[in-house]
């Protein structure tokens, strides 16, 4: 009785006075679907086994925690150098203004708010039906939350070859904005596409993305999520792949006093691949959870998960990975390994590795580690003339190397690495 | 040039004296070699006077022409100009090979209060270097001794070496785990840089690097102490009679 009561009182308070968005016949029932959803499972709370080590009283709270601006005006805009398509968002809202044309070719880009207006339109067959999928055996109430409540984001259906990625650009200019952004990406078979985000978003960002990764096709992911210190994000990444198809993400995350991002993965089709990895870094004030839940449901299919941690003056990482394999889905390649490197005797980092295995034939395997800067290396370093700070530097890059070399792109990985050096460098000691 | 006196070590965790007394003076343009059986406290020495944790001095002293190295830190006692080529060379994931070389070169010059080497200057150096070695782009461009062979990380050593152009060398069994082609190659390497201004100190438990780079003085090491000093010939003489002999003749 008290706790039916508790998660009326957490769902409620949140719900308490919100609207749905105005929308075509298709999208508002998805919207009531997803409404229905978060009274059914309710909202996130600590006593969840699937937020054990992740408070989320921040992120459900009806009123936003506030978050200061941060000015990150000393490092060169993110991605710069990339010859692609920028959106803007600012705390939460698109900005024309401030985006390139929607127009790309191979691809056609719509904004949620003006195609959910539309009688007819192919998001129907995925807006929050992937989300949905998702919601076993796990509850994710976040994401139906977005489905429900989200006006804005895009919608990318990619035909072909996109001639070059789309940078999602998220910027907060509001200390107290609370922003939801619901994406979609829809390869066709044989379609390919980088999508690239990067910012803070807002004060509180709660973000979904579905991907439908069609036959042969491919999707690129590279995150990361600007420098705010008190920002607070909860992101979803739901993706389903047929046959023969490439998913490939990372995410830097570097200072956030509460990220929580989890990442969905179903592979349908034969011969599928899936990798999932993320950098983390984090300096006092910082909470940051990796949750992955990779289901292989075909044959042949290869996952990896890899996550890296570095974290210095009580911060916290976290990392809840599962591969689960379907009765079925033979030789099956899964791996997984999450690894902090703690820089002091205050940082934490708590994991949970899970492997669910119903076939015979497959190769699974999965590891976890914590960890300080090795005292070999060191005095090797050191011993070439290398400073402490220095040589500690470049072995934390050392450590989180297997994450970020799983960004395929040359370019784009050594300004990961570029980025990372820096955030060190500013904390030489 | 190096000058240890009366040096005294014990292990810092354990109640275990490694180094009782060491005396050894390498002068520049010189190679001296010590010999000794395992656990003789060889490779102890070279930890020491290189500034790793884990030993205690007790006693004595060692300096570099003048400069007391004991109170200085590792990355110091290699600006002052000592080297110490590993036994087992660290692997070190992530970080490219030329990245490495180049931060050393470069914080070492800083420390010295030299300009920086330039990047386009580093990279003809470094080739040049490398080709004398035998060490191919492929080499340079990976991660610091991952994946490399026992005698690929022997001549990474002796690359590194060559690029800080040290006062003093420190030569730490380089020959083991080596095939005779590879310990030749290394040798050559040690060779080319000898000259005047650079003192060497090369510690090995086989005559058989010594034929390849041929000492001026040899020190036999046993149970913490030199406890014979002579020419090249001491080091034939331990080969035939091995280290037995020579300790009851001195005990």
């Amino acid at each position: 009785m008290a706790v039916a009561q508790a998660k009326e009182t957490v769902t409620e308070a949140r719900l308490a006075g919100v609207h749905l968005p105005e929308g075509a016949g298709w999208i508002t029932a998805a919207r009531e679907g997803a409404l229905a959803r978060v009274r059914a499972l309710g909202l996130p709370e600590r006593r969840h086994e699937y937020w054990k080590f992740t408070r989320p009283d921040s992120l459900t709270a009806p009123a936003v925690p506030q978050a200061a601006l941060y000015d990150d005006s000393d490092e060169p805009e993110m991605f710069g150098d990339v010859d692609r398509l920028r959106l803007v968002f600012v705390d939460g809202v698109f900005d024309p203004q401030a985006s390139d044309e929607l127009a790309l070719e191979a691809v056609r880009v719509e904004r949620l708010s003006e195609a959910g207006q539309r009688d007819i339109h192919w998001a129907r067959d995925l807006y929050g039906v992937l989300e949905e999928r998702g919601q076993t055996p796990v509850p994710r109430t976040l994401a139906a939350l977005n489905t429900a409540l989200a006006s804005d984001g895009m919608l990318i259906h990619v035909t072909g070859r996109a001639a070059k990625p789309i940078n999602l650009i998220y910027v907060h200019k509001s200390d107290s904005s609370d922003a939801m952004l619901h994406h979609l990406v829809k390869l066709d078979p044989g379609a390919e596409l980088t999508v690239l985000e990067d910012g803070p978003a807002a004060a509180r960002f709660n973000k979904v993305m579905e991907v439908e990764v069609g036959d042969g096709a491919t999707f690129h992911h590279l995150r990361t999520q600007g420098r705010d210190h008190e920002r607070r994000a909860a992101t979803h990444v739901f993706a389903r792949l047929g046959a023969q198809s490439v998913f490939k993400s990372f995410t830097m995350t570097a200072n956030g006093v509460m990220t929580r991002n989890e990442c969905v993965i179903e592979l349908t089709g034969d011969d599928a691949i899936a990798h999932v990895a993320g950098a983390a870094m984090g300096d006092g004030d910082f909470h940051q959870d990796d949750t992955v839940f990779v289901t292989h449901d075909a044959e042949r299919c290869e996952s990896r998960q890899v996550f890296k941690k570095v974290l210095r003056n009580g911060a916290v990482g976290v990392f809840q990975g599962k591969i689960l394999v379907k009765p079925g889905a033979q030789k099956t390649d899964g791996y997984q390994i999450s690894q902090s490197l703690l820089l002091d005797e205050d940082s934490e980092f708590l994991a949970k590795p899970e492997l669910e295995i119903y076939a015979d034939d497959v190769a699974c395997s999965h590891g976890s580690t914590s960890g300080a800067i090795d005292e070999d290396a060191l005095y090797y370093l050191r011993a070439r003339g290398i400073p402490k700070p220095i040589a500690t530097d470049l072995l934390t890059l050392s450590f989180l190397a297997e994450a970020v070399e799983e960004i395929e792109d040359e370019g784009l990985r050594d300004e990961i690495n570029t980025r990372l050096a820096s955030w060190l460098e500013r904390r030489r000691s | 040039m190096l000058e240890i006196k009366n040096l005294h070590v014990d292990l810092e965790d354990e109640d275990k004296t490694i180094l009782k007394g060491v005396d050894l003076t390498v002068e520049a343009g010189k190679v001296h070699a010590i010999m000794g059986p395992n656990g003789s406290g060889k490779s102890t020495l070279s930890y020491v006077l290189s500034g790793r944790d884990g030993y205690k001095v007790t006693q004595g002293s060692a300096t570099l022409d003048g400069v007391d190295l004991l109170d200085l830190e590792p990355e110091e006692r290699a600006a002052q100009g000592l080297f110490l080529a590993f036994q087992y060379p660290v692997e070190i994931p992530g970080v490219g090979n030329l990245t490495f070389l180049r931060t050393a070169v470069n914080a070492q010059r800083k420390a010295r209060g030299e300009e920086e080497m330039s990047a386009a200057d580093f990279l003809k150096e470094v080739r040049e270097k490398a080709k004398t070695l035998k060490i191919d782009a492929d080499m340079l461009k990976r991660p610091v001794n991952v994946g490399f062979s026992g005698g690929e990380k022997k001549r990474n050593e002796i690359l590194q070496m060559a690029m800080l152009a040290p006062k003093m060398c420190i030569l730490d069994e380089t020959d083991s785990g080596l095939d005779v082609d590879a310990m030749k190659l290394v040798a050559d390497g040690v060779n080319a840089l000898r000259q005047d201004g650079r003192g060497f100190l090369v510690i090995t438990h086989y005559q058989r690097l010594l034929d390849h780079i041929k000492p001026d003085v040899v020190h036999i090491m046993s149970e913490g102490r030199i406890i014979k000093t002579g020419g090249p010939e001491l080091a034939l003489e331990v080969e035939k009679n091995g280290y037995e002999d020579l300790k009851s003749e001195v005990a």
